[in-house]
């Protein structure tokens, strides 16, 4: 095995420009992140934070402007770019009829992980739901669903996270935990997009702003 | 690959289980399916001979729209909690994605039609052989029908009422299934080989099989969007 040589990823949004409903939300956007940095998106209600999310994660196209994975047009490396992206959006894709331990184990196996039951048990400690592996999702509150979702932060190893609002219904302590995650994230290199209207502790991050409207 | 293989089996796994959680959609189209044919003798008359004249064709007219009635929970409610987003953001091909939805919808909706297929043959008077034929001829076309009716939801699911239109898409597209089976069954009821129209199905299905899951993936990325 040759040696690796450490990854370093670079995301960049060149002249950006997405249109909702015949209203332009920004035009000619610039943006980019850098290994150990979280970018923020900040800016009002519809001033078009989850519309850009979208477009760089690939999940939308954008009317002008191209995102770019090390250089490259994500449209171009789809399948290299979602092997190292981890979306966690509004809808994050819990099902109320499974349990969190059947609903994460689905979500690793969509990235074609396996995930073994004690990877989970531990994952699940750690987001505070020790107890409800085996309750249906329906059962839980709000936050603890939005904690299920969260749990895939500890479970999937992934350069790039992409978080949609995610201290919607978290309390303090969770938003806390969350923080912490994010910042050992991106201590290892990794690269964080993050929209919040929650005050988040962000202290010490090397932080870029990115403000929309 | 073995990822790939994860992923596909992880799809299947959960959808069936999904099924069982909710079991009254899983027995819907099945009740569907049954009540409908068993009403004919009812509306028409017990006369073995007109039944076992119109029997192929009813019990292909009730298995056709007992899987169009079951067809919109393909994705519906993926495109509702967000885990179609994930489908689309997975690192492997989309097209083996849909696939495995499409298998696992069939084995929760398709297979129970095709296993109470032959209590209905023999309600309305099928001879013995056409009952075969019939449970080979659904065996080959729910999953033609399954195939195409996951492109008309791909196409329809970020529409809130997509009901109708999903019908009208689809529809024409299931006319041939419908008539190559009712055809096939017919002709092994009057003792004439039915082996051409059972082929035919074959190719249908390995036509769907190879092409359809493309589409839905195509149509996918489109709603998403």
């Amino acid at each position: 095995m040759t040696a690796e040589v450490p990854a370093t990823h670079r995301l960049v949004g060149q002249g950006l420009t997405c249109v909702r409903e015949r209203r332009v939300l920004f035009q000619n956007l610039n943006l980019a992140s850098e290994p150990g940095q979280v970018l923020l998106v900040e800016g009002y209600n519809g001033a078009g934070k989850t519309s850009l999310l979208r477009i760089l994660c690939g999940l939308s196209d954008p009317r002008e402007g191209a995102v770019l994975w090390d250089g490259e047009d994500i449209r171009h490396c789809r399948w290299m770019f979602h092997d190292e992206l981890l979306f966690i959006g509004h809808n994050p894709g819990i099902k109320l009829e499974l349990s969190p331990i059947e609903n994460l184990r689905f979500l690793g196996a969509l990235g074609g992980h396996r995930t073994d039951e004690e990877t989970l048990d531990a994952v699940l400690e750690k987001v505070g739901l020790l107890g409800y592996e085996e309750v249906p999702t329906r059962a839980l509150s709000a936050g603890q669903r939005r904690r299920v979702a969260l749990a895939r932060l500890w479970l999937r190893p992934a350069t790039l996270w992409i978080l949609d609002e995610p201290l919607t219904a978290i309390d303090r302590r969770g938003a806390q935990t969350l923080a912490e995650r994010i910042r050992e994230h991106a201590d290892s290199g990794g690269l964080t997009v993050l929209t919040t209207h929650q005050p988040i502790s962000l202290v010490g991050i090397p932080l870029v702003r990115v403000a929309l409207g | 690959m073995n990822g790939a293989r994860t992923a596909f089996l992880g799809i299947v796994r959960r959808d069936v289980q999904l099924g069982f959680r909710n079991r009254g959609e899983l027995l819907n189209p099945l009740f569907f399916f049954f009540l409908v044919v068993s009403l004919f003798p009812l509306g028409v008359g017990p006369s073995p001979s007109t039944l076992r004249e119109i029997g192929p064709g009813v019990i292909w007219v009730s298995a056709l729209l007992a899987t169009l009635l079951s067809t919109e929970r393909l994705f519906r409610s993926d495109f509702d909690d967000g885990t179609l987003e994930h489908l689309l953001l997975s690192p492997h091909p989309l097209p083996l994605l849909v696939l495995a939805k499409v298998v696992a919808h069939w084995l929760i909706t398709g297979l129970p039609l095709i296993l109470v297929s032959p209590m209905l043959g023999v309600l309305m008077h099928l001879p013995s052989e056409a009952i075969g034929v019939q449970l080979l001829a659904l065996a080959l076309g729910t999953p033609v029908l399954s195939l195409i009716g996951a492109i008309g939801v791909s196409l329809t699911v970020a529409i809130r009422r997509g009901g109708v239109l999903l019908t009208l898409v689809v529809l024409p597209l299931y006319v041939p299934v419908l008539i190559f089976g009712t055809s096939g069954v017919m002709a092994a009821a009057s003792g004439v080989p039915s082996s051409g129209q059972l082929a035919l199905i074959g190719a249908m299905l390995a036509l769907a099989l190879t092409l359809c899951p493309f589409a839905t993936a195509a149509g996918l990325r489109i709603s998403a969007d």
